[in-house]
């Protein structure tokens, strides 16, 4: 779960990183009244979960109040990556006398929280990576004795010949390690963490990415979902148990595993054809989550065909033939519906479809044919 | 043959009271996996279906039944636990079935089981089964059959999607492994290929990859330079778009997107057939077996 810049910002001022105080406002209105409390220049900043915010025009200095109302009205309501602006964060601007890039990640390979940090900073990381590789330095932290202090001021002084610094910005790591493992995070970055002209060390930008996993332990991380700011399908497959991605093609794919989920869109693409999304119904399925999963496929109108691949293991697939013979008797489907299940209870499963009229493949590559020559407005084989 | 599990695996499952944990337990035990033992903490001495001790601790378990294979279905908030707990009971292999173990709990739990030189299968993965001799976890015992080949995979459904082929062309296997699909899990592809190389009744392997981090790339290179048994590979999630799951962090410290590309790239500079399609295994294999 993406969490936006001044939630990230709140969350690392609990722990003690310093970052400039910042007011989050819905109108251009609210966004005048705040540049005034602040006095003095401010940025207008984008709350939306992408990255390159600042290159999408989301990103502004603003001298005056009145400056503030005019480009805040302009980036509320803008579109960027598909997502639209609904929250600018208002915040003092402020003056920067060098950037840095501090960030955290766990890392598959090293199975550790990782830190990253760069002197580079104010610029995309990957830009970096790219391009200087060896400005950024690499840290794994044991999580049994956590960041030590000795190897924070290693960091510190990569970053910083001057000792104040380093030790300034060593004691930045420490928070930043802090607020990323009591968050469950699995990415924390700022960026940039920036020195001002007075010699003060900032966080001006914060990012921080949960891991979903922790979401049903923690009440408190889940009250930060911003449900406003993600795809309404998305938010409706996960309030049902699916893990739903929207994609731009026309076979609606609802399939049983991520790998086979996966799998099935490939060979869809593979017969020339085009996965209108990727949805997993699961493990435990049962007849509800089907017709869910129906609805929610229907309700994209570039859908013209749609699949079933269901290998039945936990999955019974008496439950998935329940779920389809429900659905259509409530909502007759426009479009046609190509069904291809086995596995556990398979039997069952075929003689409900079959009394409802409806037929089943058991083999996944004809079933794929067929539904991308349905969408392409063949005929049924 | 098979690897890491067989006839003498005596295994005590975690949470057998449990919806899935009971459930699986039957499978397993019709299967003719030797189940000796399960733990639900506070029904220590009642019996599962009559026949099957139950414990409240896994120590106990073990001292008791000589399990020397744990199989865990607890829910997540309690798995990392779970897991410790059977990694310090003496016995050689965790097989932990449950989906959703939070990251940040499997950075500490890696190093501890590493640290016991217990081996870790998963999480969230759907286990093993050496066809004819064992099952441990949810993989439907009959889509599989013994034989010759190896079958190593990161996810579930489409393992059974391959050995259900393989099986219906009258390929069997030696075993099946699923070794789950989270960012940090206890045994990876390159320990599975070692163990497959060193299994004389293996002649062949598949393996089934997906998008994501650089396992696949690093177990190309390994069966490059290490193995003599020749491998088959498919890659899930070419059509799927990029940065959903995984950020653009993630792959600078790798130095790789984790791309469906890249990962074809890899396997086909290594030698490695490469399945285009679930169903290609079946040929390839059959191609890539001895003679006889």
């Amino acid at each position: 779960m993406n969490l936006h810049e001044y939630q990230a910002k709140d969350i690392l001022r609990r722990y003690g990183v310093t970052t400039p105080e910042g007011t989050v406002v819905t109108t251009a209105d609210e966004a005048r009244a705040a540049a005034v409390a602040f006095g003095g220049p401010v940025m207008v900043k984008a709350q939306v979960h992408v990255g390159g915010r600042g290159k999408a025009g989301g990103v502004k200095f603003c001298k005056t109040p009145d400056e503030a109302h005019e480009k805040a009205s302009k980036i509320l309501g803008m579109t960027i990556k598909g997502l639209t602006v609904k929250k600018v964060l208002i915040a003092p601007a402020a003056d920067i006398a060098s950037e840095a890039y501090v960030g955290i990640i766990v890392d598959r390979a090293r199975k550790k929280p990782v830190f990253m940090v760069s002197a580079a900073g104010g610029i995309d990381i990957e830009e970096v990576a790219a391009t200087t590789p060896e400005k950024i330095r690499y840290h794994a932290v044991d999580v049994r004795y956590g960041l030590m202090a000795f190897e924070a001021l290693e960091l510190g002084f990569f970053l910083y010949n001057d000792a104040k610094l380093a030790r300034a910005a060593a004691k930045v790591m420490q928070q930043l390690y802090a607020a990323f493992m009591a968050t469950g995070c699995s990415l924390a970055e700022i960026n940039p963490l920036v020195v001002t002209p007075a010699g003060d060390i900032v966080a001006l930008d914060g990012k921080m990415v949960i891991d979903d996993n922790e979401l049903e332990r923690r009440a408190d991380l889940e009250a930060l979902r911003d449900v406003d700011s993600e795809d309404p399908a998305e938010v409706d497959a996960r309030n049902c148990n699916l893990t739903f991605i929207k994609l731009d093609g026309n076979v609606g794919c609802i399939v049983n595993g991520a790998g086979l989920a996966m799998a099935t869109m490939d060979l869809v693409k593979y017969y020339g054809g085009d996965p209108a999304n990727f949805l997993d119904i699961g493990g435990s399925s049962n007849p509800e989550k089907v017709v869910n999963a129906i609805r929610i496929i229907t309700a994209d109108p570039n859908v013209k065909s749609i699949l079933f691949n269901i290998f039945g293991g936990i999955t019974r697939t008496d439950d998935v033939a329940n779920g389809i013979v429900t659905a259509l008797k409530a909502n007759p489907l426009k479009v046609p519906l190509v069904i291809r299940l086995t596995g556990t209870n398979e039997e069952i499963a075929l003689k409900i479809l079959k009394e409802n009229g409806l037929s089943a493949s058991s083999d996944m590559d004809e079933a794929v044919q067929q539904a991308v020559k349905l969408a392409a407005g063949g005929q049924a084989a | 043959m098979s690897v890491f599990i067989n006839k003498n695996t005596k295994l005590v499952v975690q949470g057998i009271t449990g919806r899935d944990g009971s459930f699986h337990t039957k499978q397993m035990m019709e299967y003719g996996t030797q189940v000796v033992a399960g733990v639900t903490p506070g029904k220590g001495g009642q019996k599962f279906e009559n026949a099957i001790p139950i414990f409240n601790t896994v120590a106990d378990a073990v001292k008791e039944s000589g399990a020397n294979t744990a199989v865990i279905y607890v829910p997540p908030p309690y798995a990392a636990d779970a897991i410790m707990e059977a990694a310090s009971s003496g016995v050689s292999l965790v097989v932990c079935i449950t989906e959703g173990v939070p990251v940040l709990d499997m950075t500490k739990v890696y190093a501890f089981v590493k640290e016991r030189g217990v081996r870790l299968l998963g999480p969230n993965c759907p286990g093993l089964i050496s066809p004819g001799e064992s099952k441990v976890g949810i993989i439907p015992g009959r889509i599989c059959t013994p034989g010759p080949v190896g079958v190593v995979s990161r996810s579930g459904t489409l393992t059974y999607e391959v050995v259900y082929q393989l099986t219906r062309a009258g390929i069997g296997q030696t075993t099946c492994v699923g070794i789950g699909g989270d960012p940090i899990n206890g045994t990876n592809f390159i320990d599975c290929l070692e163990a497959f190389e060193n299994d004389p009744a293996t002649k062949a392997i598949a393996m089934m990859g997906e998008i994501g981090g650089t396992d696949e790339q690093e177990a190309a290179e390994y069966i490059k330079t290490r193995m003599k048994k020749p491998v088959v590979g498919f890659i899930a999630g070419q059509t799927a778009p990029p940065g959903r799951r995984m950020g653009h962090a993630g792959a600078i410290i790798s130095g790789s997107a984790g791309t469906a590309a890249e990962k074809i790239d890899a396997f086909e500079k290594c030698g490695i057939g490469v399945a285009k399609r679930p169903m290609d295994f079946v040929e390839l294999i059959k191609a890539r077996l001895p003679k006889n």
